[in-house]
């Protein structure tokens, strides 16, 4: 079965996000004053060819930790579902 | 004796000339060591040097851990062999999980390209060991993701065990505890984000990064 996966790369809380910071600072000048707390990621999206959920489920957990993110300083969420067809 | 030094090119790499510069000015024999190639040849000393490996996509370091060379450079390093990482290789060897922690943007959000006070906090490492711990030395940074972070467990570690080598005199990136370069427990692999090969001599504005990379040669 294909999986379609999506991956959001966060950074953890407290680390320094200079780019979420930068965005936040220009808010006000564009005229959106009240908008606090922009934290920028990445998202990560691609099919996996494993023979259920909980197997691609777990491949795509192994690829985020040992790949996709540094576990020091980010974390992952992984949005998965059955997508027969997709990436063919 | 004079040591043969390998210097690890990675497809954006761009600090391994000042390396191979640098060493051979101190009587050392370097040679570039491709990436695509998973072997050391032999050599006794490894520096991972500074620039963008694989251009830094996905985060510094990230991908460049999975080349071939890395996995010569693990088996160099678990045999005792000196390894270095400066900047960009600092990043590749916490990555490669040859060092612990991790480099995260400056704090000031802004790209560091200075020249920066540093103490010898240990000189007892592959690359301080003929330092004057307690000295201070002038060494360029050049980095946008220099804030080395680490759980509260590892630092602990790191100061207990005398394996924070060099610190920062002004702490330009917000660095945990001030930290510049650190040590692995057998003291052999050294990262840290000063690039001592920038100052190897007055007419660079600094001749500090010599007794580091003496240590490595000598």
């Amino acid at each position: 079965m294909i999986f379609s996966v999506h991956v959001e790369v966060r950074l953890r809380p407290g680390i320094a996000d200079p780019q979420g910071s930068t965005i936040e600072r220009a808010l006000p000048t564009l005229g959106f004053p009240g908008v606090e707390g922009v934290r920028v990621g990445k998202s990560i999206r691609f099919t996996i060819d494993a023979a259920d959920e909980a197997s691609a489920r777990s491949e795509a957990e192994d690829l985020c930790r040992r790949f996709l993110t540094n576990p020091v300083i980010e974390d992952a969420v992984i949005e998965l579902e059955a997508a027969a067809g997709v990436g063919r | 004796m004079s040591r043969r030094v390998g210097v690890v090119l990675f497809p954006g790499s761009n600090c391994e000339q000042d390396v191979v510069e640098a060493v051979d000015l101190l009587g050392g024999e370097a040679e570039i060591l491709w990436h695509g190639d998973a072997t050391v040849n032999g050599v006794d000393a490894v520096v991972v040097p500074g620039g963008f490996a694989h251009g830094d996509y996905l985060r510094p370091g990230a991908i460049a851990r999975f080349s071939p060379v890395m996995a010569a450079v693990a088996d160099h390093a678990a045999a005792g062999g000196p390894v270095v990482g400066i900047c960009n290789g600092f990043q590749v060897l916490t990555e490669a999980g040859l060092l612990p922690g991790a480099l995260q943007k400056n704090r000031g959000l802004k790209f560091l390209c200075t020249t920066v006070e540093l103490r010898v906090e240990s000189n007892d490492s592959a690359l301080t060991r003929l330092a004057e711990a307690g000295s201070t030395i002038r060494i360029p940074v050049n980095h946008f993701e220099g804030n080395y972070t680490c759980d509260d467990e590892t630092l602990a570690a790191l100061k207990s065990e005398d394996r924070v080598v060099l610190r920062y005199v002004d702490n330009p990136n917000g660095s945990v505890d001030d930290i510049a370069g650190i040590c692995n427990e057998g003291r052999n692999v050294v990262g840290l984000m000063p690039h001592p090969e920038r100052a190897t001599s007055e007419l660079l504005g600094s001749a500090d990064g010599l007794p580091l990379l003496r240590s490595l040669v000598a």
